[in-house]
């Protein structure tokens, strides 16, 4: 089953929310994971591994260096289940 | 001459209270902190023991959320304890280099460890969580610890089961002696009220099974005492050498006189019947201290409440104390916490200072029938010490042969 791009904003912000307690409406596209958010390597790598199980794709073991805004990761996830 | 080892600070949170001052309270008032276990997970998987000494604060009530996900439960308790010790110490402006930590746990992060596998065995590799080599390190609680504080003088864990964290209190002399180092925050935490340990403990007869009676189970040195009950939490101490802590105007607690380890080499976890190595343990730490057995006027017992380890305990005594020994009051305090395993030796740390601060003895419950064996003077109600120079020992014992004792002077300031 794939998800529409809200729908996927949506779960991974919940899933940020839950590794870092930040507001589910602070989580924007546009907002970058290591500035604004604050997010470390290891914060990454576990989002990454919780939204692997949430929509069922894989990253690539080197996805993470391409990914440094929510909306990358969202679009990332989008092209993923595709 | 030597310069003397001070405590200025203290940090817990255990199965009585969330901080010290109220572990403390409650420890004189011969409440127990152990209770039945609720989760669903003791029915699911048949435990024969289904009661624990379960932390009175959760961590997630103190702790900030992130904190809670990336730590694993025993480095929650050891951030929590090391939190309270250093704000007690107020200690400012002291680098970060001649900071150094020695905080111990004895099994580590079984629940990240377990959960994990739990994860594996359910599908993927990859599922598994970054986070979960951090998080089931056995140093995770010393470099939690570390890094809250800022310590880069070293940061160190002792691993011997439920000697450990004496061991690491111990060690803190060597390091303040050194003189590389002005403080040393020492301590050690638990986190193994989880199914497997208390399967595996219960597995090998060491604990209670007082199933309806949890708040009786953990009885040292009565004659119906049936093992040991498991506690969790942890606690630290802010150690210094006399004159930094003088000459920042520090509050004193208490000296810490000696600490010393031996080893059995005799059985992986049966005590020494002879308990020659607890003795010379005990010995050791009281040279250091520059002491004699008979200056001795309190000993937190290690006393577990296992029918086996509470007599070896007793021989290693007579051995060191001879006739005195009918003279000194005992307290077994894990009556009260239950056994917090690789932070027990902290926590009956803190018992000893308090009790030579504020010139009481805490009192051991469920002592209704003394096992005629053991010719002690337990303390039962909280008991007035008498005024002038005290000294106390601390003892701890663990799987392995570990033996580690601490000794501590009341301190005049």
């Amino acid at each position: 089953m794939s998800h529409s791009k809200d729908d996927i904003l949506a779960g991974l912000a919940e899933i940020i929310n839950e590794e870092t307690s930040l507001p589910v409406e602070t989580i924007e596209l546009g907002k970058s994971l290591q500035d604004d958010l604050d997010i470390d390597s290891l914060s990454m790598l576990t989002i990454m591994t919780d939204a692997e199980k949430k929509f069922g794709i894989r990253f690539d073991d080197n996805a993470s260096s391409t990914l440094s805004t929510v909306g990358d990761v969202v679009d990332y996830i989008a092209n993923a289940q595709a | 001459m030597t310069s003397k080892i001070v405590v200025t600070g203290l940090g817990a949170t255990t199965p009585l209270g969330g901080d010290v001052a109220s572990t403390w309270a409650a420890l004189l008032n011969k409440e127990s902190g152990i209770s039945t276990l609720e989760q669903e997970w003791v029915a699911r998987h048949q435990l024969p023991v289904t009661f624990a000494g379960q932390a009175k604060v959760p961590t997630k009530d103190v702790l900030a959320h992130k904190e809670v996900k990336r730590l694993d439960p025993s480095s929650q308790f050891a951030l929590v304890a090391a939190r309270e010790a250093w704000a007690d110490a107020a200690i400012a402006d002291v680098a970060p280099e001649r900071i150094a930590v020695e905080f111990s746990t004895g099994i580590g992060g079984v629940w990240t460890l377990l959960d994990a596998y739990d994860v594996l065995n359910a599908g993927e590799a990859r599922h598994v969580s970054p986070m979960t080599v951090p998080m089931l390190m056995p140093n995770g609680p010393a470099a939690a610890v570390g890094m809250e504080i800022a310590a880069r003088g070293g940061v160190r864990t002792a691993v011997s089961a439920c000697a450990s964290s004496t061991e690491g209190i111990a060690n803190a002399i060597e390091r303040l002696r050194s003189g590389l180092v002005d403080v040393v925050v020492a301590g050690g935490s638990e986190a193994a009220i989880h199914p497997l340990p208390i399967a595996a403990f219960a597995s090998m007869h060491a604990l209670s099974r007082r199933n309806d009676e949890p708040q009786r189970a953990s009885r040292p040195y009565d004659v119906s005492r049936d093992g040991f009950v498991m506690g969790e939490g942890g606690a630290a101490l802010i150690l210094e050498l006399e004159e930094h802590a003088l000459a920042r105007g520090a509050k004193i607690y208490a000296e810490l006189a000696g600490g010393a380890v031996t080893s059995d080499a005799y059985h992986i976890t049966a005590p020494d019947p002879e308990g020659s190595g607890a003795a010379r343990a005990m010995l050791q730490a009281l040279e250091m201290a520059g002491a004699k057995p008979e200056d001795v006027v309190h000993i937190n017992a290690h006393a577990t409440s296992t029918p086996v380890g509470d007599i070896a305990e007793y021989t290693a005594l007579k051995r060191v104390f001879g006739e005195h020994l009918a003279n000194i009051p005992v307290s077994a305090t894990k009556a009260a916490t239950g056994h917090l395993l690789g932070g027990t030796g902290a926590i009956e740390a803190i018992f000893v200072i308090k009790a030579l601060q504020e010139r009481v003895l805490p009192p051991t419950i469920n002592l209704d029938a003394q096992d005629p064996a053991i010719e002690l003077d337990v303390v039962t109600e909280p008991r007035k010490l008498a005024e002038g120079p005290a000294l106390a020992i601390s003892n701890s014992f663990g799987f392995g042969g570990h033996n580690a004792v601490i000794a501590f002077r009341s301190y005049d300031s």
